[in-house]
């Protein structure tokens, strides 16, 4: 304990110390050189893959997986083409990026997933270096070509590759930048790269030269840089052996903050910051660097070791000389179990300066960011102890970080291997551990739980020896329904490996309809595809299934699947109604649906330019109107085709411009042509109603101010729309003398409202008081003006005897 | 800026904060300055969401409205459209892209599809080749949209039309999707009760929708007690009839339009004396409508006739309030009437339109022909002479009036007498296609569909049962103090909100037999609370009903609810959402049924 402080080392203010995290389990005869290694972040696993550069075809290298402890997890010939760069997923998934721009995913234990490419053009040019990195998008790839091209995927889950535009006046004679690195920043990825002492930021659009502020030219090239974990800052390093540190967006930092940096050489390894101090470790052995988020993993052929900042609460507690709160609970601690007195000076000398609370949480702390069980309990021991001093501490943050260190500890047992979070736990196919660490640390079911049987139950589908009723029962009895576990995604897991069956079986456990149809319609279960999208009442579903049975049945064996789904069948309809007409009129024709056929055609009718083929189109509609015995339709279609006929007839003779007009229409153009006799033809072939025709009539007369003629019309017989009408047309054309004409002929109920139209006072006066009519009399006493005494006291004698009666 | 969303019994701010919130999330996805291409559709409902200037706090520089053709250029990184998932408009975005200046410097493109994403769409962007330029595609789940303080509407146009017409049900799909989002804000509702084919779809999926996400347990207290869904043709009389509430009226004349209104400039143009001749103005007047307007949200529900005296009540108060400032004597007292001057400035103009849109509608309800029009409904709502050829109509036809306004009266008929003789309704449907053309024999067929116009059967008329039985007519509508629904159309109260009420208090139950002639299944749910989340009820509190029509509410149902809600005995308060609320399009500008093309569009005109 005393010796907490040994493998410090200052730097500046702050101290660094190195510890010791596993001896490593594996045996490489020829340690670390000439490998390839890639370690997963968060203490994840290692792949190695010894003599990627061949040096004969027929020597095969070997690729090994270990845990982080050196626990060998797969090993086997590497089968494919020469690898350029190894790296890990998010995940924990293997990507082996190979000279020809494919990139070979195999997860944690050596079993081959899936591939992709990294673009056609890289294939004839070569991948010259490769980086695997990781954003908050997931896990990317970028890749630079021998024709110096870069080209990035951000996220290999949902690949969209991005080529990046070229750097411009191409200066380089050699073709290749000397060094770069992926950045993350707002959201964009880039990649920043030097060639000498030139420094651009490429982005999707654009190439930027940039310049460090501070680094000026005499510093020569740039060889190497270097990205911290979080994107955040950058290192930069050059051949006259000047290093650069600062943010990644290219200023520099404020002083305040430390930086720091560890380079590596052949035996050295070196921590430097803004101060002039550096810390020096010699190397035995070749080592690799894994940055982490709080500090660097050095793993050589014989151990690894972490190397960090030592926490600033640590700093505080074991300090030499240290008067923190937290140093001295843990001195009175200390004096408690020797039960000497002096405990109760320390505990004093806090809580003089009421620092008790500050203590405990201090030791609290650092408790968490001790890797020796033995400082965490001693550290946890003495916040228990000043605790019991406090009356209102809350001890959430004890508990939890109690809970916390026994699962870290547990999984950093070297058996397990130091993952760090349960999901990567669970990675490890570890599930019962993965469940009591779930149910220990009382994550909620959805996160924890059913995220390791999900896992689980995929794996559990792949066992061969299994049959798929027994797996399909043991996944059911585990998982049963617990929240948050997919079906459809375990049984998607099933038919990967080859069995279809399984798969169904475990889709019928599924809740979500609409989850199983994509994979339905993959094992070409069409038929239950689609009753199962209609079942999820999500017609887009149903339409996508719709139009993948279209493109794979004929067309009779669709039109009869669809039949038997109603709803299918008119999203189908309503498809075809915007998209394919004809295909709609081979529906109709499939269900004899004449009514909706004769619509289709009299619809298709109105396409067509030409009358000829709008009548053909029409006649096709009476007769189907007929079929489907609606006579009213297959006679007024009928009529339309006369109406046609006769439109295009005084069309050709008159230049009338009747043609697609309604009957009313023509009627009104033709009387406006002073075509009389054909109007009244029309208005006795299609037995138009007199009121109409009387109005049509009547307005029209008006318009064209032919007053004889309308006199002529009146008289033509008794007014079928009466006489009103034309008192008010003729006002209307601002002729009083002739509406005056009108007004002895209307009807005595009427009467009053034709004098007021012609404004006649004393008339409408008259016919009210005869009618002794009060809402009559009222609506002349309206209208009559002040002035007028004579008459307004006729009216009101008038109403006051109405009123009487 | 949306503070009268929080006024109500429930504060549908949330609501609208998390549309924002999402909103924002997509933006930022797409680094860089943007534009944006519209679906022409979406932009009112989106300013129901989120003005300009969140769009371009977020580098929104550019919008352009979606059409064929090249894009206009934008120096812009991204390309953003926004559209609803529709064949048609990938058709014109894979134009859009394929024309686009591949020499100019490289842009993203990206789709927010609204309200949902479509593998159907992007098969067809697939098939186009251009699905792969897109960086982003994503969707925006914009279900319920909050248009007030107690309204949520979806804004889909054409739900009526696909669930009645031509059994397509995505409208539905979109509307249970709504319920549970707005269940994920608001709590899981514990009952539900609907009348309807399509209520009864809904209410399966949301049923089906709670199983799926079983063991995510909500734990919200719920905010509303009921739910009720009605489907539109349960209530076919309701929205053919004129609304006689103020709100009603705006809508009738001059059609409301997702919360804005435009009026003829004529009468606001004489604001400012001594300018006002110059140059009259030529634009409509464009205002928005909606309770943050204090004046507003007090007559916007009243019976026209009873706005004139509530107007001039108004008025009295606001010229007694600037005749303080004699009072006004002592510097605090004068500092006190000054700080009070923009609010009732704000009054004075708020009362300053009302009373300019009140003349205007006066106009035209005085009018002898907005009166014969009102008569011949009324006549058939209290079932007279339904049964032969009203002379009305007739007039009407041979006067060549509005086609919409023929559809509404002759579907009024039809409605009212359980369908018409066949004599009848071939004399009804000859006059209009000789008047109005043979292309409407695909409007009438629609109409035929829908159940607006139908052939009597042998059957007998069983709306004077339901007439009787739900009240829907009073004689004695007090339209000054109402006391009852009814005075929203003025004798006629709405059925949707007769049955809202009966459900309320006595229950259903007394009225099964009318139910029953109603189309569509009546039925009843309960949806199981988490323990611990069971409402104690205060003694007097109410209950809190969300009422959704499906295919449409009109203003005047949205009033008589309102009503309901502000009733001292009801013991219930209502949020009324909708599938659109169904607005009137103005009837003098009737250019769109010209067009054969499209014959069923007048269909729409009824339920848009």
């Amino acid at each position: 304990m005393a010796f907490i402080t040994a493998n410090w080392n200052p730097l500046g203010e702050a101290f660094y110390r190195s510890t010791e995290l596993y001896e490593m389990c594996w045996n490489l005869r020829d340690g670390l050189r000439d490998c390839l290694v890639a370690a997963a972040p968060y203490g994840g696993p290692i792949a190695l893959l010894r003599e990627p550069v061949r040096r004969s075809p027929s020597s095969r290298p070997q690729l090994e997986i270990y845990s982080a402890s050196g626990v060998a997890i797969a090993s086997f010939p590497w089968k494919s083409g020469p690898v350029v760069q190894l790296g890990w997923t998010v995940s924990d998934e293997l990507l082996c990026i190979q000279e020809d721009g494919s990139v070979l995913i195999y997860d944690l234990f050596g079993s081959f997933k899936r591939h992709f490419s990294m673009g056609q053009e890289v294939m004839q040019s070569q991948v010259l270096e490769a980086k695997v990195f990781h954003s908050p998008y997931g896990t990317g790839v970028a890749i630079v070509t021998a024709s110096s091209r870069f080209t990035l995927a951000t996220n290999i889950d949902d690949l969209k590759l991005r080529r990046l535009p070229e750097v411009p006046g191409n200066t380089w004679s050699a073709g290749e930048p000397t060094c770069w690195v992926v950045l993350t920043q707002d959201r964009q990825t880039k990649v920043l790269m030097s060639n000498g002492p030139e420094l651009y930021i490429l982005d999707t659009t654009s190439c930027t030269a940039v310049v460090p502020p501070g680094l000026g030219p005499q510093a020569g090239s740039i060889v190497h840089m270097s990205v911290s974990f979080s994107y955040k800052y950058l290192a930069l390093f050059t051949d006259t052996g000047h290093m650069w540190t600062g943010s990644s967006h290219l200023c520099r930092r404020p002083k305040s903050q430390q930086p720091s940096v560890v380079l590596m050489w052949d035996r050295l390894l070196m921590v430097a910051g803004v101060s002039h101090d550096t810390i020096q470790f010699p190397l035995e052995d070749p080592c690799v660097l894994i940055g982490e988020l709080d500090g660097v993993r050095i793993i050589s052929s014989a151990n690894q070791e972490l190397l960090q900042e030592v926490p600033l609460v640590c700093q505080e507690i074991f300090k030499i000389a240290s008067m923190a709160p937290g140093a001295l609970l843990l001195e009175a601690h200390r004096e408690y179990q020797k039960s000497s007195q002096k405990a109760d000076e320390y505990l004093r000398e806090i809580k003089e300066q009421s620092m008790l609370g500050e203590a405990v949480r201090q030791c609290v702390e650092a408790a968490g960011h001790e890797y020796d069980s033995n400082t965490q309990k001693s550290l946890l021991r003495a916040a228990s102890f000043g605790k019991c001093f406090l009356t209102d501490f809350s001890p959430e943050a004890f508990v939890s970080t109690c809970r916390e260190l026994r699962v870290l500890n547990a999984v950093r047992e070297r058996g397990v291997g130091l993952p760090l979070t349960h999901t990567q736990l669970v990675y490890r196919q570890f599930y019962p551990l993965a469940i009591e660490v779930c149910r220990y640390l009382k994550i909620p079911d959805y996160q924890g739980v059913s995220r390791v049987l999900k896992h689980w139950a995929s794996c559990k589908v792949q066992q061969k020896d299994l049959s798929d009723e027994a797996i399909a029962r043991a996944v059911c009895v585990k998982v049963g329904d617990s929240p948050g576990v997919s079906y459809s995604h375990i049984a998607a897991k099933a038919y990967e490996c080859g069995r279809p069956e399984l798969a169904i079986k475990l889709l019928d456990f599924e809740a979500r309809s609409g989850e199983q149809v994509p994979l339905l319609l993959k094992m070409k279960r069409s038929q239950l595809a689609l009753s199962k999208a209609v079942e999820s009442g999500d017609t887009d579903l149903v339409y996508t299934v719709v139009t993948y049975l279209k493109s794979e049945m004929n067309r009779g064996d669709f039109f009869m699947t669809l039949r038997n789904q109603p709803v299918a069948l008119s999203l189908y309809r309503q498809f075809c109604k915007l998209q394919e007409q004809e295909t709609l009129k081979d529906l109709y024709n499939q269900d004899d649906d004449h009514q909706e056929l004769a619509n289709y055609y009299v619809t298709a009718s109105y396409r067509e330019k030409r009358l000829e083929s709008r009548l053909s189109l029409l006649q096709t509609a009476v007769d189907e109107y007929n079929k489907a015995k609606n006579e009213f339709s297959a006679k007024a279609t009928e009529e339309e085709m006369r109406l046609l006929r006769f439109q295009r007839k005084l069309d050709d003779e008159k230049g009338a411009g009747l043609l697609g007009l309604s009957l009313q229409a023509t009627m009104e153009a033709l009387l406006a042509l002073g075509l009389h006799k054909q109007a009244e033809q029309l208005y006795r072939d299609f037995r138009v109603p007199d009121k109409r025709f009387w109005w049509l009539k009547l307005k029209s007369l008006a318009e064209k101010e032919e007053w004889e003629e309308l006199e002529k019309f009146s008289k033509s017989k008794k007014s079928p729309i009466g006489y009103l009408a034309f008192v008010e047309v003729c006002m209307k054309s601002n002729n009083k003398p002739e509406a005056k004409k009108y007004v002895s002929k209307v009807t005595p109920e009427q009467r009053v409202k034709a004098h007021l139209a012609v404004g006649d006072l004393e008339g409408a006066a008259d016919a009210a008081i005869e009618r002794k009519s009060d809402s009559e009399l009222a609506a002349v006493l309206a209208r009559c003006p002040a002035s007028d005494r004579q008459l307004l006291d006729r009216l009101n004698r008038a109403a006051a005897a109405a009123a009487k009666k | 800026m949306a503070a009268h969303l929080s006024y109500g019994r429930v504060n549908l701010n949330i609501l609208r904060e998390a549309a924002r919130k999402e909103l924002r999330e997509f933006l930022d996805k797409c680094a860089g300055s943007k534009a944006i291409v519209w679906d022409e559709y979406l932009t009112g409902p989106f300013g129901l969401i989120a003005q300009y200037s969140l769009l371009k706090e977020h580098e929104v520089e550019k919008m352009f409205t979606l059409k064929s053709g090249r894009l206009p250029s934008a120096d812009v990184k991204n390309i953003i459209f926004f559209v609803r998932p529709r064949l048609e408009l990938m058709d014109i975005i894979a134009e859009n892209v394929f024309r686009s200046d591949k020499m100019h410097s490289p842009r993203d493109f990206h789709i927010l599809f609204v309200p949902r994403r479509s593998m159907l769409c992007e098969q067809r962007l697939k098939e186009q080749g251009v699905l792969a330029s897109f960086i982003n595609i994503d969707e925006y789940i914009l279900d319920l949209i909050p248009y007030d303080g107690d309204l949520l509407s979806m804004e889909y146009e054409s739900a009526f039309r696909e669930c009645y017409l031509e059994n397509d049900q995505t409208s539905l799909y979109h509307t249970a999707k709504g319920l549970m989002t707005l269940q994920a804000l608001y709590g899981t509702i514990p009952q539900i009760y609907g009348k309807g084919e399509c209520a009864r779809h809904v209410a399966n999926m949301m049923l089906r929708m709670k199983r799926e996400f079983a063991g995510s347990q909500n734990q919200i207290l719920p905010v509303f007690d009921t739910l009720l869904l009605l489907d539109r043709n349960v209530d076919l009389l309701t929205p053919l009839a004129t609304q006689l509430t103020y709100e009603g009226l705006i809508d009738e004349i001059y059609g409301i339009t997702n919360g804005y209104v435009k009026l003829p400039p004529e009468k606001f143009a004489q604001k400012k004396q001594g300018e006002a001749s110059k140059d009259l103005p030529t634009e409509p007047k464009k205002l928005q409508l909606n309770s943050a307007e204090e004046l507003y949200a007090e007559i916007r529900d009243k019976n026209f006739n009873a706005v004139g005296a509530a107007l001039s009540k108004k008025a009295k108060i606001i010229s007694a309030a600037f005749e303080e400032r004699h009072n006004a004597k002592t510097v605090g007292e004068i500092k006190q009437f000054v700080s009070q001057l923009p609010h009732m400035q704000a009054a004075r103009s708020s009362l300053a339109n009302h009373t300019s849109i009140a003349e205007l509608i006066k106009d035209i309800t005085t009018s002898e022909a907005f009166f014969d029009n009102l008569t011949v409904e009324q006549e058939f709502m209290t079932g007279v002479d339904t049964d032969k050829v009203n002379t009305y109509i007739e007039d009407c036809v041979a006067q060549k009036d509005p086609l919409i306004k023929i559809l509404r009266l002759v579907s009024m008929q039809s409605v009212c007498n359980n369908g018409l003789k066949q004599k009848v309704l071939d004399y009804y449907k000859r006059e209009i296609l000789q008047t109005y053309g043979y292309e409407h024999i695909l409007t009438l067929n629609n109409l035929e569909k829908a159940g607006l116009l139908k052939l009597q059967s042998s059957s007998r008329n069983n709306y004077p049962t339901i007439r009787k039985t739900l009240k829907l007519w009073m004689e004695d509508a007090n339209e000054q103090n109402p006391n009852d629904i009814s005075y929203v159309y003025s004798g006629y109260a709405p059925l949707s909100v007769r049955l809202t009420q009966v459900l309320a208090r006595p229950g259903w139950r007394s009225i099964e037999e009318v139910l029953k002639m109603l189309p569509g299944p009546h039925f009843e749910e309960r949806q199981q609370l988490p323990a611990g989340l069971h409402k104690k009820r205060q003694q007097g509190e109410n209950r809190t009903t969300l009422v959704f029509f499906l295919g449409g509410v009109s203003y005047a149902e949205i009033a008589a609810l309102r009503f309901l809600s502000q009733m001292e005995d009801s013991g219930m308060e209502y949020i009324i959402a909708t599938t659109k609320l169904l607005n009137v399009p103005p009837a003098r500008t009737p250019a769109h049924i010209k067009d054969s093309m499209h014959p069923s569009e007048d269909r729409q005109l009824l339920f848009v």
